[in-house]
């Protein structure tokens, strides 16, 4: 059965829309350090890298881990490199995990990254073939009239995803990596701005960033030498769903609801908002709180919205998601996965800063992507399971 | 750790010409067949690799997904490398998961794009991608500094390209290419068309079991003895292209010794040679007998189609220890030996 | 209008200026293509060197120290229409630059790039700038041995084109068949017993292959759809909106266009047909279908569509 995994190493860069001042293998670089540094270790006591991207369109590098293997500490090891579109980060965190867990390695380095200002998004996530052409304009193309059907679903005023907008970038305020920090940031600021996608407003979605994430993962023993409190790894779960078929439910995925089912079981979680002390969950548009709410079990079908309103989910709320400021705050689209599922880690840890959740003892990290199909998450607890 | 089989292995009939198929529909028949070949509809965890290059479109993994039934969703990852690397995921996978069972596939498309070109975009993008620098030619660079070490000639590699050839024509899957023909001008010098590796569309699909699950679905498990990879440093200038130190490493670690039959993924010709080096593979070892990657190399299937190909060396009885190695990066930068046997380790 | 000058004032030939032991020694080595700056008594090294401290009028040490020839612009001004005595005949940024390793700074003209005459100064030029001389291939020993400052590399232009011939798939172009003789091909799986459209030649649910062919008709309801603000070479105009539509018969969506009616009239549950353009245009593309428009029927309920959202 599976060994225990700890998250003894963090590190990430500042996110902004152009990291002009570095090269890719230095934004790599830059996360993989800082992560090495909280963890005690060097280079050369890394065992394994897996590495995480979303499309290779993005930075027009195509299967760009064989470029980075020196600059990452892969020289002579195994370096892998995953892809499951939004989801990738938090997969890729799951297979580092997945390397511990199984016993082969003592100590694993996994980074995900973006560098978004190579290119442009729109045009790295859609490029067209000669026989279809895609009428979805970016990401919130695709995703607006699955939030307006969540709205007439659910019959959530038209508020709430202001509510989220200002929630998280109040957040972001107390996180010196986030990427955008408005202060002031307001419900009227958000209900000011435009209409992109209706019924998304401009400052009801995320940036783009250019930002990279890394972790250092270890076995119990490696963990016992780690001079900074561990996290653990509680468990662990990815599921897919095909993006198109008759039945599929686009607003509330199957495929969530199994992923949580299947991590929440392993974590031996049966109320999440109540055993859970935080979440980090991939909220891009801010309607997708309400939606991952009622998706992920933190309240029934319909209430999700009801528990935003509240203010459950503020900083000092009972069960705050995205303290960090969430990917609302930050996207750097392949690393914004790993972001989740490390800053739950920096929670159990006691080591969020102005961020932190009081007392935070286990928390859940999440990532979708695709056309909301493809899901990853993990537990994590202060304490080994 | 737990033991893991190869239990069953399907490709397609690979072809070096575009058959009008989106990769989905390649890929779709290997699905059904070894669904049909296992029993099995449902898997503990799917894993696949695949490159966005060869459609020139982001996502190709995300329409693959609509050919395996993926309801109710399905655990599933992917890598954007060669399905061996696909398959070694999964095998950590069933090292852990409270799963035994695990289907693994690769699918490329290669006949719609100039792959040569292709693979540029793998190189540095800052020093060596900016000059163009093809994978043939990378290749060649490669194949000078090992014959020149080796003092193996030009002749040599002609004999692995005909030998190759030879056997590929008696592998339904693989291409059938002709005995190379003198007088061929050079493609790169040194390497000549017949050392380079063709361009093939294909797919190809592995399930992994654990244990008992093994023995049910087969009755001659190919069991995963040693599996390791190992990546070097990017840069050609900085390493010794006469040697594969990557691939000796993951040799090691795989423990690839009293190997009968090996299947290597060569691209070229001399590839085989500085494999066979790394490796330790003496004469008395049977290398490539499907014709390896020379007589058919579908983009990112052709690693995992090599685990495949010796594994089914074990499932016919016809060895008892064999070898499968996939290849990324390049000039041979990252390695992946995969050692399989007929007799599990207990 | 300024006319042709009366009175020129020129010394013959250019002055012959002494530059002295700290100027020559800075412009030698200029000419040998290195920043050279003086350290004085405090410690700081002065760029371009001077013979005393600006600071305390001290003679500086005689001690000689390379820098940068990296540097950092700490200010500037933007010239958008060039004197002809400029060293640029474009628009360029004057700046003050200290190189790396020196605590004072030089000023030279800065280049960073090409600019219509009047241009605005760019958004990326700022204090903070990182630059490097660029250097004359000719050198005398002067300040002109720099031709200007050029930003430090940040970025480099990539472009890349890879060629590809695409077939799109056999069953991709049976529907590209059937549009293009006015038809709306799916596909029936035998598991399900849902239509899917565009067909697929399998299931994506079951995983399976579809076993019939079904021909659609043009009609649908709208289950849900966004209004695009963001223009798109593909939209007709800004707002336009993207929708759901469900084919009567069909068992999911199709992503399409709905227009004929103001975005801010476009509804859930809307009944709409497929507007085709006319036959002559037709070809194997989606694009014979221009958008979906209103059809003069009642709007479904959402209870009928919600399971297609």
């Amino acid at each position: 059965m599976a060994n225990a995994c700890a998250i003894i190493g963090i590190g990430q860069t500042a996110y902004k829309t152009k990291r002009l001042d570095v090269s890719m293998a230095g934004l790599l670089r830059e996360a993989a350090r800082r992560a090495l540094d909280d963890a005690g270790l060097t280079w050369k006591d890394i065992d394994a890298v897996v590495v995480g991207k979303a499309p290779d369109l993005f930075e027009g590098v195509m299967m760009p881990e064989p470029y980075l293997a020196d600059a990452i500490g892969a020289t002579g090891k195994p370096l892998m490199r995953v892809h499951t579109a939004g989801s990738v980060g938090g997969s890729t965190a799951i297979v580092a995990a997945s390397l511990i867990q199984g016993g082969v390695h003592e100590r694993v380095l996994t980074i995900a990254w973006e560098k978004q200002s190579e290119s442009n998004a729109t045009w790295a996530l859609t490029v067209n073939s000669p026989f279809t052409t895609s009428l979805v304009v970016g990401a919130g193309g695709y995703f607006a009239p699955h939030i307006r059907a969540y709205m007439r679903r659910s019959g959530a005023p038209d508020h709430i995803g202001a509510l989220v907008a200002v929630k998280d970038r109040e957040n972001a305020l107390k996180n010196p990596y986030a990427h955008l920090k408005i202060p002031g940031i307001s419900r009227e600021m958000v209900e000011m701005t435009p209409m992109l996608w209706e019924p998304i407003r401009y400052l009801e979605t995320c940036p783009s960033s250019d930002g990279a994430c890394a972790m250092v993962l270890a076995s119990e023993d490696a963990a016992k030498k780690a001079p900074n409190r561990p996290a653990w790894v509680h468990g662990t779960a990815m599921r897919s769903e095909p993006m198109m078929f008759a039945g599929r439910d686009t607003v509330s995925p199957q495929g969530g609801k199994d992923c949580a089912a299947d991590v929440y079981r392993q974590a031996g979680i049966t109320d999440p908002r109540r055993e859970l002390d935080c979440a980090e969950v991939y909220v891009p548009f801010s309607w997708y709180e309400p939606m991952w709410l009622e998706n992920l079990g933190f309240c029934g079908e319909g209430e999700g919205w009801k528990l935003t309103e509240s203010g459950a989910t503020a900083l000092d709320g009972d069960i705050p998601w995205n303290a960090s400021g969430g990917v609302l705050s930050s996207n750097p689209i392949g690393a914004s996965g790993m972001i989740r599922f490390a800053e739950a880690a920096l929670q159990v840890r006691g080591q969020a800063g102005e961020h932190q959740v009081d007392g935070a003892r286990r928390a859940l990290g999440h990532a979708y992507g695709g056309g909301a199909q493809f899901f990853s998450m993990w537990i994590v607890g202060s304490e080994k399971p | 750790m737990r033991e893991i089989a190869v239990v069953a292995f399907v490709q397609t009939q690979h072809s070096g010409e575009d058959q009008g198929l989106h990769e989905t529909e390649i890929l779709a028949p290997v699905i059904t067949e070894i669904k049909e070949k296992t029993g099995l509809s449902r898997f503990g965890f799917t894993c696949s690799g695949s490159c966005d290059y060869f459609q020139g479109a982001p996502f190709s993994f995300v329409s693959a997904l609509d050919v395996l039934g993926a309801w109710p969703p399905i655990s599933e990852s992917h890598v954007e490398m060669d399905g061996a690397w696909a398959l070694y995921e999964a095998w950590v996978k069933l090292q852990h998961g409270e799963i035994d069972t695990a289907l693994v596939y690769g699918f490329g498309k290669s006949t719609q794009g100039v792959l040569r070109t292709i693979m540029t975009q793998q190189l540095d993008p800052y020093l060596l991608a900016p000059l163009g620098v093809d994978q043939v030619s990378l290749a060649a660079l490669q194949a000078r500094a090992y014959m020149e070490r080796s003092g193996a000639k030009e002749d040599d590699l002609r004999a692995i390209a005909a030998r190759s050839r030879a056997s590929g024509r008696d592998n339904p899957f693989a291409l059938h290419l002709p005995d190379p023909e003198d007088g061929d001008e050079y493609d790169v010098a040194p390497l000549y068309p017949h050392d380079v590796a063709p361009i093939t569309d294909g797919a190809a699909a592995i399930v992994l079991a654990a244990g008992d699950r093994a023995r049910e679905l087969c009755e001659r498990p190919a069991w995963i003895t040693g599996i390791d990879h190992r990546s070097e440093a990017h840069s050609p200038g900085v390493r010794d292209l006469s040697r594969s130190a990557s691939a000796r490493l993951a040799g090691e670690r795989a423990g690839a010794a009293g190997i009968e039959i090996a299947e290597l993924h060569a691209q070229f010709s001399h590839e085989e040679l500085i494999l066979r080096e790394a490796l330790g593979l003496g004469e008395d070892v049977d290398v490539n007998p499907s014709g390896g990657a020379l007589s058919a190399n579908p983009p990112m299937a052709a690693g995992l189609i090599r685990i495949g190909e010796a594994a089914s060396r074990i499932h016919d009885g016809s060895a008892s220890k064999v070898l499968g190695h996939a290849q990324s990066g390049p000039c041979l930068q990252q390695n992946l030996v995969c050692v399989l046997s007929g007799e599990n380790n207990g | 209008m300024p006319s042709e000058p009366n009175h020129i004032l020129e010394f013959p030939g250019g002055y012959t200026r002494s530059v002295g032991p700290v100027i020559g020694r800075f412009f030698s080595d200029l000419r040998d293509g290195r920043l050279t700056g003086v350290r004085t008594a405090a410690g700081k090294v002065l760029v371009p060197p001077a013979e005393y401290d600006p600071e305390t009028s001290e003679d500086t040490t005689g001690e000689y120290v390379e820098v940068g020839p990296a540097g950092t612009v700490t200010t500037w001004s933007w010239v958008p229409r060039p004197l002809k005595e400029h060293p640029l005949d474009r628009p360029f940024a004057w700046a003050l630059i200290r190189p790396d390793g020196a605590d004072t700074a030089l000023l030279h003209a800065l280049d960073v790039g090409v600019f219509e005459e009047g241009a605005k100064p760019p958004k990326f030029l700022k204090t903070g700038m990182r630059v490097r001389p660029k250097w004359r291939d000719e050198r005398t020993g002067g300040i002109g041995d720099i031709e200007c400052f050029l930003p430090e590399v940040t970025m480099i232009n990539a472009p890349t084109r890879l060629e590809y011939r695409m077939k799109g798939g056999r069953t991709l172009q049976r529907f590209l068949e059937g549009v293009s003789e006015g038809r709306i091909l799916g596909d029936r799986c035998p598991v399900c017993e849902q239509v899917i459209v565009p067909m697929k030649g399998i299931c994506p649910r079951d995983g399976v292959p579809t076993t019939e062919e079904v021909e659609l008709p043009h009609t649908g309801t709208v289950t849900t759809f966004a209004v695009n603000n963001i223009p798109d070479p593909r939209a007709p105009e800004v707002p336009f909106v993207s929708a759901y539509v469900l084919l009567d018969g069909a068992g999911l969506t199709m992503l399409t266009l709905v227009a004929g009616i103001p975005a801010d009239q476009v509804r859930m549950g809307m009944r709409v047909k497929a507007a085709w353009r006319p036959r002559e245009e037709w070809g194997r593309t989606m694009n014979n279908i221009k958008w979906f428009e209103p059809l003069d029927e009642p709007d479904l309920p959402f209870e009928a569509i919600k399971d297609y959202t």
